[in-house]
């Protein structure tokens, strides 16, 4: 928790303040209807700026992952962490940090949701994980197997 | 539009080079270009310089002190700056220059200190060029994480082995041990590879380019003042330019680079040669997928079957398309500013056929292709005898 704030001077501060709330929201260009998230203040499709906000579902499926051991400065003392790229269900792809999930357990293509969390700089930061339920019933099978 | 030609080259030796700073790096590599093409600082008209990330060399306006320490006041010249492309970048910018008639020759050097700093730093910085806002900064994602998650989608879609990818390593590896100027001249047996320190899973230390100090420089002259200089012109026949997104999220497809298919459609096209023309390329190889993408993405061989050409022994002198037999950025080492004009080094001397045991046989059409990060920027040039 000791590494500042980076400014993040943007107009669509609004996701950050949205994260607090534990929800994940994304822009949709009022024009051609494409969805960013990341949210985008502005369509490249168009060149158009009249962009409505839009609450995304959370859930998404895999789509590549890695899991980084040599990490980058700032980072160094979380390795190993995984790392995501996740397909939402409204289309829009992230990269993000996977949450309580190992590595022998992930799956391209499995089903993920968001999760909520501090980040280092003390913001709320949104991470991937398996949904609760498919945990529960892994949990479950596990222990009849045993 | 006039020809232009590469007419002299230069090359310092690429690894830690504690001894020498970035300044002393690209003298050593101009001088060599100069004496190269027998030629003067008084010959050169102008120069482009090719640094790629400032902050790790601690200054942030290192092209002046380039020009500054190799003679150059008060010629015309700037820096480039297309992440690990700056050098095809510098090279593409002084054959404009010279195709337009607004030069007739100009020196273009690359160069990068890199070991000034640590690797946990330097890993922060080269994170710093994708999009640090919505990747690097919330998730902690590296270059080799990026280039990772691509490995995983290609051995995901493809069946692609991390076999295969050592094996890259281990061709670079072999060839690179011949050639003296590059940073780790070792041969790396596939069991040792496979074993190598995980970096950023499926990749290993093998998988990835050295982090070196180095430079390298090309004098390039119009064609009717190339046939003055030198009876060896190796003339740039070909380039190709593209872009794709700086984000990882955004791309469409995990598995190939946009970029490198769109500004190999442009080389090839202009210079009028396909894929089978290619006696010699040097392709990005940061990290041992890139090269197995590349040679799918520039036609060598089939989409998802670059493990199999690897594994064929296809890029290996004596292959279909001899690949980075100057080690790659892998084994030669990969001083991100020096890259791309090492490359056109690389294949002048190629075809020349001044390349010893290392030498391609015959070798009149080459090829270079070099990334900025993931595939944002793709710079490809053909060259010809």
């Amino acid at each position: 928790m000791n590494s500042a704030p980076v400014p993040f001077q943007t107009k669509v501060a609004k996701f950050f303040e949205n994260l607090r709330d534990k929800k994940l929201t994304g822009t949709r260009c009022v024009k051609c209807k494409t969805i960013y998230c990341p949210p985008r203040a502005d369509c490249p499709k168009c060149m158009s700026s009249h962009v409505e906000w839009l609450k995304l579902s959370g859930r998404g499926k895999l789509l590549a992952f890695t899991t980084i051991y040599v990490g980058p400065e700032t980072f160094e003392k979380y390795v190993p962490y995984v790392i995501s790229i996740v397909e939402l269900e409204e289309g829009p792809k992230l990269m993000s940090l996977m949450r309580d999930v190992k590595q022998e357990d992930i799956n391209i293509g499995m089903s993920l949701e968001a999760v909520y969390f501090e980040a280092a700089d003390g913001r709320i930061t949104y991470g991937f994980t398996k949904p609760l339920e498919e945990k529960t019933f892994r949990e479950i099978k596990s222990k009849v197997c045993r | 539009m006039k020809g232009v030609a590469i007419v002299g080259t230069g090359h310092s030796k690429f690894g830690r080079r504690d001894d020498a700073s970035l300044r002393e790096l690209a003298f050593e590599s101009t001088k060599e270009a100069l004496e190269d093409a027998e030629m003067s600082t008084h010959d050169i008209e102008a120069t482009v310089i090719s640094v790629a990330n400032q902050f790790l060399a601690n200054q942030t306006q290192s092209g002046a002190i380039v020009t500054d320490y190799t003679g150059m006041n008060t010629k015309p010249s700037f820096t480039t700056v297309a992440a690990c492309a700056s050098g095809s970048a510098a090279i593409r910018a002084a054959w404009t220059a010279i195709a337009s008639g607004l030069h007739d020759t100009v020196l273009v050097c690359g160069v990068e200190k890199m070991t000034e700093v640590s690797t946990p730093r330097i890993t922060e910085f080269l994170g710093f060029a994708g999009d640090p806002k919505w990747e690097s900064r919330p998730t902690g994602i590296t270059n080799p994480g990026i280039y990772a998650m691509f490995a995983c989608a290609h051995m995901h879609k493809y069946g692609t082995t991390e076999r295969q990818l050592a094996l890259v390593a281990v061709k670079n590896h072999k060839y690179g041990a011949m050639n003296p100027v590059a940073h780790l001249r070792r041969e790396v047996t596939v069991e040792d590879a496979l074993k190598s320190r995980m970096i950023a899973y499926p990749l290993k230390i093998y998988d990835c380019s050295m982090i070196s100090d180095g430079a390298a420089a090309v004098i390039l002259a119009s064609e009717e003042k190339a046939k003055k200089i030198t009876d060896t012109p190796i003339f740039i026949v070909g380039l190709g330019c593209a872009t794709d997104t700086a984000a990882m999220h955004d791309r469409a497809d995990l598995t190939s680079f946009r970029s490198v298919v769109e500004a190999s459609k442009q080389a090839y096209k202009m210079a009028d040669v396909s894929p089978e023309d290619i006696d010699v390329a040097c392709v990005h190889d940061c990290f041992t997928i890139a090269e197995i993408m590349a040679y799918e993405d520039l036609g060598f061989c089939e989409k998802g079957r670059g493990g199999n050409f690897i594994e064929e022994e296809q890029s290996y002198i004596g292959g279909k398309t001899p690949t980075n037999v100057d080690g790659g950025l892998k084994s030669k080492g990969h001083p991100l500013g020096a890259t791309g004009v090492s490359m056109a080094v690389e294949i002048t001397k190629q075809l020349r056929g001044e390349c010893g045991s290392r030498q391609v046989p015959g070798a009149e059409i080459g090829l270079s292709h070099n990334l900025a990060m993931h595939g944002t920027h793709c710079m490809v040039h053909i060259y010809r005898r």
